[in-house]
C-alpha cells in the first residue's frame, strides 16, 4: 500500500498526537538532570519538582507583600487588555471591512489607506503610544488594536468582495436595499470568516500584549516574565509561558466551537 | 401585463462591440429562449434585461417604461450557480423576498405577518416539489433541488419577467427533464414573461414559445472586434404555445402539465450529499 493511503487507527492517532508533547517533557527532564549533575545551583533548567513548587507559590499562595495570588491577578490583568484590544479590533474590522467590501466609493477611499496602515510595524509605534497616551491601559489596548485591526479589515473586505455577484444581484431582484443586503446577505456570510480571522490574530495579539507589558506595566503575564528574568527565575518563566500557550489554545478552541454552533451551514459547506 | 420592448440596443466594451442593433418585442407571457454560440452576447443581453449592465445605445422598455439602471423586484432571476443563499435554509431562502419587502430596516418578520409569509412560502416550496426539505441548507440539496429552490425564491416576488441564465445547464439529463416539466407548469400557472439563455437547442425547442438565435454575422478574426452579434433567426414555435392554454394539436407536449409525483433528484435521506 502507498504511504499516502495508510491511516492511523483511533488509538494510534491519540498516541501520535501525544508523542511530541511527551518527547518535549522527556527532553527537558534529561537536559535538566544533565545540567544539574554538573552544577547543583544551575538555574537555567530547574527540575520538574522545582517547577511544581514555583507554580504552587505563584498560583495558590498569596504574595506576602500585596496579598494577591500573582498568577491569577496577572492573568486577569492580561486578559482584560487582550480581550478589550481584540474586541475593539473586531468591531472596527466588521464595520469598516463590510463597508469597503460593499460600497465602491468607500473602497476607493479606504482600501489603499488600510493596506498602507497595515504595513506599519505596530511595535515601532509603541513609544509614540506611550508618549501620547501615557503608560496606562489605553496605550496597551491601542497597540493590540493597531496591530490586529488592519489585517482583519482587509480580510473581511476581501471576503465581502468574494461573495458571488450573483447573490447580490439575486437579493436586489428580491427587492433588497443596500442596508438589507448588508444585514441579511453579507453580514451572516462574513461572520464565520470574522471568527476564523480572530483565531489567526490571537498569536499577534498576544505578541503585542507581552511586548507592551514587558516595557511598562505593574501587572500582567508579560510583566511578570520580564520582571523575574532579572533573577534568572526560569522556574517561574517556564510555567508562565506554558500557561499563556494554554490560554491561547483554549481561546482558539472556544472560537472554533462557537463558529460551528452558531453557523452550522459554514461547516456543511466544507467538503467532507 | 409584462411586455418587453428592446429598441436598437448596442453593447460595447471599449472598442469591442458585443451586440449590435438588437430590436425585439417580447409579448406578455411569452417564453423566449435565447440560443447561440459561446461568447455571442446572450448572457450580456440577459444582464441588460436584468439591469446589471446598461446598453451602450438604445433603450429597453418594460410595459412602456424604461428599465431602471439596477436590478429590481419586477424582474426575477435564476443563475446557473450561486442563486441561493448558502447561509439560509430552504424556507429562509424563499421567505427572504417577503422579509425584504415587508420590513424595511430589520428585514425580518414577526408574529402574524411571519406566519402568513411562512404559509405562502411553504405553498410555493411544495409547488416546486421541495416539501419536507424546508429546514435543510442548500449545500444539503442536490443541484436540481437547488435550482428548484432558486425558482421558488424568485417566484415569491411575483415578478413580471423571469430571467434564466442557463439555469439547467449543470444538471444531468434525467433531472433536467423533470425540471423542464416543472418549468413548463410554472410558466403556465403564473403570469410572467420568461426569457431563458441556453446552450441546449433541445431545451430551447421543448420549453419556449419562441426561439431567438444570436450570432456574429461577420466572424473572421480581423472583423471580430468591430462587429457584434445580432439576431440571426427568430422562430415562433408552431403549433403556437400559449401560457395557460393547452395546445389543440398536442396537449401532452405543450399543455399545462400535471404534477409528475416522485422525482429522481429527491433525496431519500439527505445530509450525506453535502
Amino acid at each position: 500500500m502507498r504511504w499516502i493511503n495508510t491511516r492511523p487507527s483511533k488509538g494510534a492517532q491519540l498516541a501520535l498526537v501525544l508523542l511530541p508533547f511527551l518527547l518535549l517533557v522527556i527532553a527537558y527532564a534529561f537536559g535538566s538532570a544533565a545540567r544539574l549533575a554538573e552544577n547543583g545551583n544551575d538555574k537555567l533548567l530547574p527540575t520538574l519538582s522545582v517547577l511544581a513548587d514555583a507554580i504552587n507559590r505563584m498560583a495558590f499562595v498569596a504574595d506576602p507583600r500585596t496579598g494577591a495570588y500573582l498568577l491569577w491577578s496577572d492573568t486577569s490583568a492580561s486578559l482584560v487588555r487582550l480581550l478589550s484590544g481584540l474586541g475593539i479590533s473586531t468591531v472596527i474590522a466588521l464595520v469598516v471591512g463590510m463597508l469597503i467590501g460593499m460600497l465602491p466609493y468607500l473602497r476607493a477611499l479606504l482600501a489603499p489607506f488600510v493596506a498602507v496602515i497595515s504595513m506599519v510595524p505596530p511595535l515601532a509605534l509603541l513609544p509614540v503610544l506611550f508618549i501620547v497616551m501615557g503608560l496606562g491601559e489605553t496605550s496597551k489596548i491601542t497597540l493590540i488594536a493597531i496591530g490586529v485591526a488592519p489585517t482583519m479589515i482587509r480580510d473581511l473586505a476581501l471576503k465581502a468582495i468574494e461573495l458571488p455577484r450573483e447573490q447580490i444581484v439575486k437579493a436586489e431582484t428580491l427587492g433588497a436595499s443596500s442596508w438589507q443586503i448588508a444585514l441579511r446577505v453579507v453580514l451572516p456570510q462574513v461572520l464565520p470568516r470574522l471568527i476564523t480571522c480572530l483565531r489567526l490574530q490571537l498569536g499577534p495579539a498576544w505578541l503585542f500584549l507581552i511586548a507592551a507589558e514587558a516595557i511598562s506595566s505593574d501587572s500582567g503575564l508579560g510583566y511578570r516574565i520580564f520582571l523575574v528574568r532579572r533573577y534568572l527565575s526560569m522556574d517561574i518563566i517556564f510555567p508562565y509561558v506554558v500557561w499563556i500557550t494554554l490560554l491561547a489554545v483554549a481561546m482558539n478552541y472556544i472560537l472554533d466551537r462557537i463558529s460551528a454552533a452558531v453557523f452550522p451551514w459554514s461547516v456543511l459547506e466544507k467538503p467532507a | 401585463m409584462s411586455e418587453l420592448r428592446i429598441e436598437k440596443v448596442w453593447k460595447e466594451y471599449g472598442d469591442q462591440i458585443v451586440l449590435e442593433d438588437i430590436s425585439l418585442t417580447v409579448e406578455s407571457r411569452a417564453f423566449v429562449a435565447l440560443v447561440g454560440p459561446s461568447g455571442c452576447g446572450k448572457t450580456t443581453f440577459l444582464r441588460m434585461l436584468l439591469g446589471q449592465e446598461q446598453p451602450t445605445r438604445g433603450t429597453i422598455l418594460l410595459d412602456g417604461e424604461p428599465l431602471p439602471p439596477e436590478p429590481g423586484p419586477d424582474r426575477g432571476v435564476v443563475f446557473q450557480r450561486y442563486s441561493v443563499f448558502p447561509h439560509l435554509t430552504v424556507l429562509g431562502n424563499v421567505l427572504l423576498g417577503k422579509e425584504f419587502t415587508a420590513a424595511r430596516y430589520r428585514a425580518k418578520l414577526f408574529g402574524a405577518a411571519k406566519r402568513e409569509a411562512i404559509e405562502e412560502a411553504r405553498h410555493l416550496i411544495a409547488q416546486v416539489g421541495l416539501a419536507g426539505s424546508e429546514g435543510k441548507y442548500p449545500s444539503q440539496l442536490s443541484g436540481g433541488m437547488q435550482q428548484r429552490l432558486a425558482l421558488a425564491q424568485a417566484l415569491i416576488m411575483k415578478p413580471k419577467v423571469l430571467l434564466l441564465d442557463e439555469p439547467f445547464g449543470a444538471l444531468d439529463p434525467g433531472i433536467r427533464a423533470e425540471i423542464h416539466t416543472l418549468m413548463k407548469r410554472l410558466w403556465n400557472e403564473t403570469r410572467m414573461t420568461v426569457v431563458m439563455v441556453t446552450h441546449d437547442m433541445r431545451e430551447a425547442f421543448t420549453l419556449a414559445s419562441r426561439v431567438i438565435a444570436f450570432e456574429r454575422r461577420r466572424d473572421r478574426p480581423e472583423e471580430k472586434i468591430r462587429y457584434g452579434a445580432s439576431i440571426t433567426s427568430d422562430i415562433s414555435i408552431w403549433p403556437p404555445r400559449l401560457a395557460g392554454t393547452p395546445s389543440v394539436f398536442s396537449p401532452d407536449r405543450d399543455g399545462p402539465v400535471a404534477f409528475p409525483g416522485q422525482r429522481q433528484d429527491d433525496l431519500a435521506s439527505s445530509g450525506d450529499k453535502a
